[in-house]
Parts: structure tokens; C-alpha cells; sequence
């Protein structure tokens, strides 16, 4: 049923295409999820909106850490655990970070015997290299080097051997195509979603036993940040308008060195090669910060100590508004064979070689912690009003866009590519044994899908308004003033209100353009309408989290109050209310780690 | 870029390739000014973006805007290239920037080309590892020296810039495999862990697969992540008239 502007969308004549299984977004998670599925032999289809490889998991550079004892021979999985525990300050799942640190050596070898290009070491095994709060021996081992790379491409390398593998296995991709809402039926069982075929126009219902969203991040709420322009929080907003719970949204993580004024992101992999930060003085700062793993602690430490750097006016450039970020010292022949792909950026975005020059760098919003929650196999859970978990139906979620919650308030990097493969897997082989043993999902009515055909035929008769790439920039100005670093309890107040308006704004979001073939317009006005669910549930979550834990830290109540809010946060869309979940302390080999004070 | 003052703006001519089937109009070029920074070295995608705020109607693909994503092929004054890597000090002649979608390929519309034919000649060449290495649930062993020999092919991000530059393609889309596939199919013949070289080369051994690239070299001058598709294509040509004598 072609979309132009003529008539509206209704489910007695919209077609359907019925499959076993639907994936909804084509990067690192989807893809993993896909492979799985194709070669299980059920009938799949991997939904992207773009061509599968122009996913934002071909962005990520430095590497996946997994505990695979490449460069030390003695690693363990559960060192690994112990610092993606306290990484998260303490509100990450402990079976879910139990589950992907003992899995991960296993799905790293996997993607290596696929054809990933790992970098190798002199023995010939995969090259692993320092990151950010990695350690040996629970803490007490010095730092490790856990973080498996392909020079500073692994994203690259990873994404293209997925589809690759995919390829081989046969998935079936429907590549290019827009999903809009999910479809629930009256048990509130998802059942498929309404997509359309951007090339054509044509809209469709994907019915399907099992809905996995793998649609990954959503930065673009932020004015300033390292993520793709297609990064718009799709699957996050449709489960929000599905009336479905997310978790955790306040916490995104601002990466150190995003390259000041184009927000490209530069590699933690530099530090882990022996860069480091330095302020106008030339002084390595973090030093000072954090004294023990310097450069290579935490993201969020070292985001906060920058921003101190450039607060008390030792920030470097004619604005004193950017840190340096140096690599001079460690020679062109080592720029060159390991981290080529951020001397070629460097030279496009900041003019200079870092050879020669420090790169100016500022912390940029990169990645969301929060997101879709789900439990170790990919099951999306949402909360009850005794405020109990349920498991929703027929619907998944893995990779950016969920919160299985291996990250909690902090992600480590690294993680985000293992976090990927190994519960893109997870959901993908749950779906499988739960089709062996027959799912039950009854069919929706009529009713169930001209609901979800609601917002989309709002923006397709829209006849006067405001185009949604104004709205979009305003959004971004409020999120990236008052939900940055440092948060305020003043800043948020007038951010929600300034949110409160765009929202009333996009009410009468006005698509010009009804034309059916591979119209971008309609495809930006309906990503604005997810922009917009995220970052409101981003804003609200942000004001009730009344403490300073992970990437959340706010100048009224500096301290982690364990007493309150070792919890994670879940936030309903029809509500705007938040409560609270509890955080997982019962992994199933290793003791739960209890929290203490976080320093490097 | 929108609270940039008047003073420090200046404008810049853009002329863009129209085209919608769904409108009877044949294609053509839509002229407009845009006003962008004077100081500041903007890139041809954030251009192409201010022509959609003036214009919202204009089509074109986009994600990474960091040149690693490939999305962005676009021919841009004359010479392919990723809008969000070429700087408008690179590509603008005479004050001027004329935008038109990749040659060679069927256009959707406006600047967005059907990539099929290029993604199937992709695949006809295996682009996956072959291996029966033993592994023991570990990596395949691979010297630095090996992994060494993939760089400069595994980098390929599938723009389409250097097959749609390439005239042997132009005119044998469907025949000759083009610059990308080939230097995929050189990146896993050259992978010391793929062990269906003879195999490989078997089915690139006629006509037409490889043997229709002439050494034009539009490859080579196009490429926007600097790789060396001739190169590959010649190794190739190599091993195959080795085998052959």
C-alpha cells in the first residue's frame, strides 16, 4: 500500500508478510541474531532501514574486550567481570555481565574462524590491547591489556564479516526499509511490525512469531556527538509508544575524545597505546585524577576531569573549550600500523597528523546504557504495577537499544562489541529453541494494527506545521545544554519544560513532502518522533535519579546513595513516571561483587 | 551551523541532479544558493544538508558522516567521492558544486543509485572465509607477516565509488565483476586462512570477471579510503595466466 499523501493506511487493506522470526535493525546485534536464525532454518527476515553495513557497528575502532588470554596467558573471565561490575558503579546485572564475560571468549574465537581480521601478535594469536578500567586480579593485578583488535577498524572488520557470514547462511534482508510501530494484539503480544519499503513507499505489516529490535543507539538527541546520523532510537521508540517499560535512560555515556567541533569519535585504543591528555600547560592531568590507571580510567572519570580541566580555564585553544590529546611520542610507525584509521580522521576533521600535533578532543556523547529492558536470552521485560517484571511476548531486544544491563551506569570500553555478538546470539538461539517447542501468539485484530498505523498516518496527513528538521535542532540544543557531564537540578527542570514544548511542537509535525519513492523527509519526520521519545524519558529519568552514580553525576547531590538508588530506573511513556527496579546480585558461578567506592 | 551570524556567511552556487519516477519529468539540475561559513572548511554532505533544510524534498543517503560507513557515494563536480569526507575547499571549482548521483548505475531517485548490480557481483565472489583449518574452539593462527597482506583490503567499506568510476563496468555491469568485488575476492585469496584459492580463481578464470579491466586506473584516483583496487585486479590477472601456462 503506497504511501502519497493520498488516504490513510488501514489494516483491512494493508499487505502482509509473515515470517517466523523478524529482526529489526542490520548492525553487529541484528546481524548476529540473523545469522543465527538463517542458519537454524527458519524463515527470517533482517529489517534495516539502511543497506546492512552502513550500520553504526562499522563506527566502533578500538576493539572487543573478552578475556580470550591472547596477550597475558593467565586472564580470566572473571577479572573481566570484576571490572565491568565496578565499570557500571555497580548497577549492571551481574548474571547478564557473568553471562557475556564467560561467553565472550567463545563468540570472539567464532567471529575469528568467520574471517575477522583480527591484528595478530608475534605468536600469531589475536592482538589484544589496554583499555580503560581494565585489570588483572580483581583490581589488584595492575592493568590488563583485554581488548581484541583489528588495527582501529574492529567495528568495521566485525560488521563486514556478519554480513558476510549472513551472506553465506542465506538471510534474507529486507534492506531499506523503515519500521515504524510494533503490533501488539490484546494480550499484549507483539506480533510484528508495520514497515515500509523506503525505495517504494509501499507499507506492509511483518507478522511474525518473534520481534527482535536491534536498532541500536540514539546520540542524536545530543547536538554533540560520535553517533551516525541514523542513530535516532528507533526500536526504543517504538517500545515506548507500545506502552513498554525502558530502563536506565538517564545514563549516556559522553566518550573523552570526540575531535572538538566535529564530534568524530578518536579511540580509548589511543590512550591504550600510550597517548594521553593533556590541558593548556602541557600537563598530563589525569595524573592528578586518577593516579593509579591515569589515562585508562573509566569513561566517566575521565569525561568529568576534562570537563573540570576546561571549567577552571585550563582548556586548550583560543576558547580554552578542548583538551589534547597526545600521540606524537609514540612514533608514525606505530600510528600507522595500529591506529591508522584515526590518523586518516584527524587529517579530514582537525587538519592536523597527530604524528606531529596533539589532536583536540572534548567529551562527546556517544553511547546509551540505558535502553529496552530485557533478560540474559534477549526477552524484553517490562515492569507491573506491584512493580514485578513480566515478560513481553513475541518480542526481543539485544544490543544498543536494549538493556540487558551489562553496562549499568558506565559502560566500559570495548564492551559495547562484545555486549552485541554475544546477545544478538543469546536471543537468537532463545528464539530457536522456543520455535522448536511452538510459540503461541495469538493474531491481532484489525483494531491492534490500525493503532499502530495512528502515528504514521498522522505524519503522512499532516497539512501545515513545522518541518521536523527545525524541531530536531532545538531538541538537541535543550538535551546537549541541560543533560550533559554535569547535570543540574535547575538545567533539567527548564530542560523538561523546553522538552514539554517540543513536544506540543512535534504534535504538529508537518511533512511536506507526501511523495511515495524513497522519500528521506518522511523517513527524518517519523525518526524525530523516536528522537523525541528518548530524549524525554532520558530528561525525566536524569531529574528523578537523585544521586551522582556512573555517566549521572549532578552538582545537588554529588555521592552515590547505594541506600536509595542501587536500582535501576524504569520510565512508562503514558506516565512520565519513573520507578524502580533492582539490580541483579545473584550471578550463577562466581560471588556477587558487593559495591564499594569507585577509584582508579 | 544555525546560529551562525550573516556577516560570516557566504554564498555558494549548488546545482543538484533531480529525479522522482513517480513525477512524469525527465531529470534535471536544480540550481540554488546556500548560504555556508566562511571561515570554516564545511564538508560536500553538511552542504548537501543545508540545500534539504532550503529544499526537504532532495534524496540522498547518509549515516557515518565519517567515511566509514559508505553510504554517501555521490559524483561530485565530476569525480566520485563520499560527500562527508570531501572537504568544499577540495571539490568546489569556480564557486561552484554540481552533485549527481554515482554513474552508471539505475537511479532510484535524485542522488540515490539501485546498488543491486553492484552487491550481486559482491557476492557471486564468495565473500566469506573458506577454511577447514583445525581450531579447537580458538583462533586460526595467522603471522603478523599474513595479516599483514590484508591491509589495504579489508578496508573496502562498499561505496561503489571505484566500480561506478570504472568504464569496463559501465558498459559490462553484469559481466565484469568491477574494482570492488575484485579486490574483496583479492582480500580472501590472499588470507592465509582461506584455503579455496583454486577455487576462487576457477570461477573468476573467463572473459570477462577480470580480464575486462584495462588499467584505466579511475579505481585507484577515486578511492576514497586511499586503497589500490588495480593492484589486486593485477595480482589476480597474475595468478591466473601462472596457473594457466
Amino acid at each position: 500500500m503506497a504511501m502519497n499523501g493520498k488516504g490513510y493506511l488501514d489494516a483491512s487493506s494493508l499487505p502482509v508478510k509473515e515470517f517466523d522470526g523478524i529482526i529489526v535493525g542490520g548492525g553487529g546485534s541484528g546481524l548476529m541474531a540473523g545469522l543465527q536464525l538463517a542458519q537454524s532454518g527458519m524463515n527470517t527476515a533482517v529489517v534495516s532501514k539502511v543497506f546492512p553495513t552502513r550500520s553504526h557497528t562499522v563506527s566502533a575502532q578500538g576493539g572487543i574486550t573478552c578475556a580470550i588470554a591472547s596477550a597475558d596467558p593467565n586472564d580470566d573471565w572473571r577479572w573481566h567481570m570484576y571490572d565491568t561490575v565496578k565499570g557500571s558503579d555497580f548497577i549492571g546485572d551481574q548474571d547478564s555481565i557473568e553471562y557475556m564475560c564467560q561467553e565472550g571468549p567463545a563468540t570472539v574465537f567464532e567471529l575469528e574462524n568467520m574471517g575477522l581480521p583480527f591484528s595478530r601478535t608475534e605468536e600469531g594469536k589475536i592482538y589484544q590491547r589496554a583499555f580503560g578500567g581494565q585489570s588483572k586480579d580483581y583490581g589488584k593485578g595492575g592493568q590488563a591489556e583485554r581488548t581484541c583488535a583489528a588495527a582501529d577498524r574492529t567495528g568495521h572488520a566485525l560488521l563486514h564479516t556478519l554480513y558476510q557470514a549472513n551472506i553465506k547462511a542465506g538471510t534474507n534482508f529486507l534492506s531499506e526499509w523503515f519500521a515504524v510501530d510494533l503490533v501488539l494484539n490484546d494480550s499484549n503480544q507483539v506480533t510484528g511490525v508495520i514497515a515500509f519499503e523506503i525505495e517504494s513507499g509501499e507499507a506492509y505489516f511483518l507478522k511474525a512469531k518473534a520481534t527482535v529490535l536491534a536498532t541500536g543507539g540514539a546520540g542524536r538527541i545530543y547536538k554533540s556527538t560520535t553517533n551516525a546520523l541514523i542513530n535516532t532510537g528507533d526500536g526504543t521508540g517504538m517500545a515506548l509508544r507500545a506502552g513498554l517499560a525502558v530502563q536506565d535512560m538517564e545514563m549516556w555515556q559522553f566518550h573523552p575524545t570526540g575531535i572538538h567541533g566535529a564530534g568524530t569519535l578518536v579511540t580509548e585504543g589511543c590512550r591504550g597505546e600510550g597517548g594521553y591528555l593533556i590541558n593548556k600547560d602541557g600537563e598530563r592531568f589525569m595524573e592528578r585524577y586518577a593516579p593509579n590507571a591515569k589515562d585508562l580510567a573509566s569513561r566517566d572519570v575521565v569525561a568529568r576531569s576534562m570537563m573540570l580541566e576546561i571549567i577552571e580555564g585550563r582548556g586548550c585553544g583560543p576558547d580554552k573549550d578542548h583538551c589534547y590529546l597526545k600521540l606524537d611520542h609514540l612514533g608514525a610507525d606505530l600510528l600507522h600500523k595500529r591506529l591508522p584509521g584515526i590518523t586518516e580522521l584527524s587529517k579530514t576533521f582537525a587538519h592536523i597528523d597527530p604524528a606531529d600535533h596533539p589532536i583536540p578532543v572534548v567529551p562527546t556523547c556517544h553511547y546509551a546504557m540505558g535502553g529496552i529492558p530485557t533478560n540474559v536470552h534477549g526477552q524484553v521485560i517490562t515492569q507491573q504495577s506491584d512493580g514485578s517484571d513480566k515478560i513481553v511476548d513475541g518480542l526481543y531486544a539485544a544490543g544498543e537499544a536494549a538493556c540487558v544491563s551489562v553496562h549499568g551506569g558506565n559502560r566500559l570500553g570495548g564492551n559495547s562489541l562484545l555486549d552485541l555478538v554475544v546477545f544478538g546470539r543469546s536471543a537468537g538461539l532463545h528464539i530457536e529453541d522456543s520455535f522448536k517447542q511452538g510459540i503461541g501468539i495469538s493474531e491481532p485484530t484489525r483494531e491492534n494494527i490500525n493503532e499502530s498505523l495512528k502515528n504514521i498516518n498522522r505524519v503522512n496527513s499532516s497539512k501545515e506545521g513545522e518541518n521536523s528538521s527545525v524541531i530536531k535542532k532545538d531538541l538537541q540544543e535543550v538535551m546537549q545544554l541541560s543533560f550533559g557531564v554535569f547535570r543540574s537540578a535547575k538545567n533539567m527542570e527548564e530542560g523538561i519544560q523546553e522538552i514539554n514544548d517540543i513536544r506540543e511542537r512535534s504534535e504538529g509535525l508537518y511533512l511536506a513532502d507526501k511523495s511515495s519513492k524513497f522519500n528521506t523527509a518522511r523517513v527524518e519526520a517519523l525518526e524525530l518522533l523516536n528522537l523525541l521519545e528518548v530524549a524525554e524519558a532520558t530528561a525525566i529519568c536524569a531529574s528523578e535519579r537523585k544521586e551522582s552514580r556512573g555517566a549521572h553525576s549532578r552538582d545537588d547531590y554529588p555521592e552515590r546513595d547505594d541506600e536509595n538508588w542501587l536500582k535501576h530506573s524504569i520510565y512508562f511513556k503514558e506516565t512520565k513516571e519513573v520507578s524502580k527496579r533492582d539490580v541483579n546480585f545473584r550471578p550463577k558461578i562466581v560471588q556477587a561483587f558487593q559495591p564499594f567506592a569507585r577509584t582508579y | 551551523m544555525n546560529s551562525i551570524a550573516a556577516e560570516q556567511l557566504k554564498t555558494l552556487k549548488v546545482s543538484i541532479y533531480r529525479y522522482d519516477p513517480d513525477i512524469g519529468k525527465k531529470p534535471y539540475m536544480q540550481s540554488m544558493d546556500i548560504d555556508i561559513p566562511k571561515d570554516k572548511d564545511i564538508m560536500v554532505l553538511d552542504a548537501l544538508q543545508l540545500a534539504k533544510e532550503i529544499d526537504p524534498t532532495i534524496s540522498f543517503r547518509r549515516s557515518c558522516r565519517e567515511g566509514v560507513c559508505g553510504s554517501d557515494g555521490m559524483n561530485i563536480n565530476g569525480k566520485n567521492g563520499l560527500g562527508c569526507i570531501t572537504p568544499l575547499s577540495e571539490a568546489v571549482r569556480g564557486n561552484k558544486l554540481e552533485l549527481r548521483p554515482l554513474p552508471g548505475l539505475p537511479v532510484v531517485k535524485d542522488l540515490i543509485v539501485d546498488m543491486t548490480q553492484f552487491v550481486d557481483q559482491y557476492k557471486k565472489i564468495q565473500p566469506y572465509l573458506i577454511t577447514d583449518k583445525k581450531t579447537d574452539g580458538k583462533e586460526i593462527p595467522q603471522t603478523v607477516e599474513d595479516r599483514d597482506k590484508l591491509d589495504g583490503l579489508y578496508e573496502c567499506i562498499m561505496c561503489g565509488c571505484c566500480s561506478t568510476a570504472c568504464p569496463s563496468f559501465w558498459w559490462n555491469p553484469d559481466k565484469f565483476l568491477g574494482p570492488a568485488a575484485l579486490l574483496q575476492a583479492y582480500r580472501f585469496i590472499s588470507d592465509s586462512r582461506d584455503v579455496a584459492t583454486e577455487e576462487r580463481l576457477d570461477q573468476l578464470e573467463d572473459a570477462f570477471s577480470v580480464f575486462r579491466c584495462h588499467g584505466i586506473m579511475n579505481c585507484v584516483s577515486v578511492c576514497p579510503k586511499g586503497l589500490n583496487p588495480n593492484k589486486a585486479i593485477n595480482e589476480i590477472k597474475k595468478m591466473l595466466i601462472k596457473r594457466a601456462i
